[in-house]
């Protein structure tokens, strides 16, 4: 009965999140695109759409800060790391510049994928190729460091 | 020059911060209630390691929140028109971003949602160099698509 409601939550949150990117315009890449095209036609919406995101999302992290265990029991998993490494860097480039090459970030290309959209589809399939690539390299790695 | 003529009139997108607004009751409500942050690169990655890993633990409320976001223009639908959508990019631009968006969010361990709002609203280090990072990167290649190679 607590799985249901814990798997319940999660789809309302995952949908809420979708309502979100769609209001705020975030789901169309030529919006974010106009943001990021600081020499050009200037959009600043996507400023305007984080900083509501975030000042929420504030309130709701100092509430979690306060508690050991979220309302549903389970435990709350916020990451604890303060470390800025080169995987950070690196990682955060790479995907700045995936971003800022067709205006898709993972969370609007779903939505999009969503509605039957070939190029939307075409992104998240080269995006999970990309995790998977990302999986497969971390075990190489790991295999490599170990013999 | 009077105050009120110094005073700049900010446009606020009133959709665009109801949207964001949106965004951060998603995110207090996976907190609050699964304890998670709504980083999406993260939820959706766990699918693909979890799946490599033949790791089925934690797969179920990862693909419920997935599900969620893949059938939110449907449910809209109901209540809302669509708004128009453009995507320029070649198939071929697709493929490229959407390899380095995969590989990066997972190597830098988050992207606008998880490193942008989650970590910026609780002030994180590591999320404020990330987001910098990611913005600045994006400002720069859109420029250099953009405004260089013509």
């Amino acid at each position: 009965m607590r799985k249901s409601i814990v798997l319940f939550t999660a789809l309302i949150s995952g949908l809420v999140f979708g309502f979100g990117l769609i209001l705020s315009g975030m789901v169309n890449p030529a919006i974010v695109l106009a943001f990021l095209d600081i020499a050009g036609q200037w959009n600043p919406s996507l400023l305007w759409v984080m900083g509501g995101a975030v000042a929420v999302s504030a309130v709701a992290f100092f509430i979690a800060r306060r508690r050991s265990t979220s309302f549903l029991g389970l435990p709350v998993n916020v990451p604890t790391s303060r470390v800025i490494d080169k995987r950070l860097l690196a990682g955060s480039f790479l995907f700045g510049a995936g971003w800022g090459t067709a205006g898709f970030c993972p969370g609007p290309a779903l939505v999009m994928a969503g509605t039957g959209s070939e190029k939307a589809i075409l992104f998240v399939i080269a995006m999970l190729a990309g995790m998977l690539l990302f999986e497969i390299a971390g075990h190489a790695r790991k295999s490599g460091a170990a013999s | 020059m009077s105050i009120e003529q110094t005073i700049v009139e900010i446009d606020i997108p009133w959709l665009a911060l109801a949207g964001g607004v949106l965004i951060g009751l998603a995110t207090t409500l996976f907190l609050l209630a699964n304890g998670r942050i709504a980083g999406i690169s993260g939820i959706v990655g766990g699918i693909v390691g979890g799946l490599l890993h033949f790791s089925w633990r934690d797969l179920d409320w990862r693909l419920a929140f997935v599900f969620g976001l893949i059938v939110s223009t449907l449910v809209w639908q109901q209540f809302f028109s669509l708004p128009d959508v453009q995507i320029q990019a070649s198939d071929m631009m697709l493929v490229i971003a959407g390899v380095l968006v995969g590989f990066g969010t997972r190597l830098g361990s988050g992207c606008t949602s998880g490193h942008g709002v989650c970590g910026m609203a609780r002030l994180s280090p590591r999320s404020i160099v990330a987001t910098l990072m990611f913005m600045s990167t994006g400002f720069a290649v859109v420029y250099l698509l953009r405004h260089v190679i013509v």
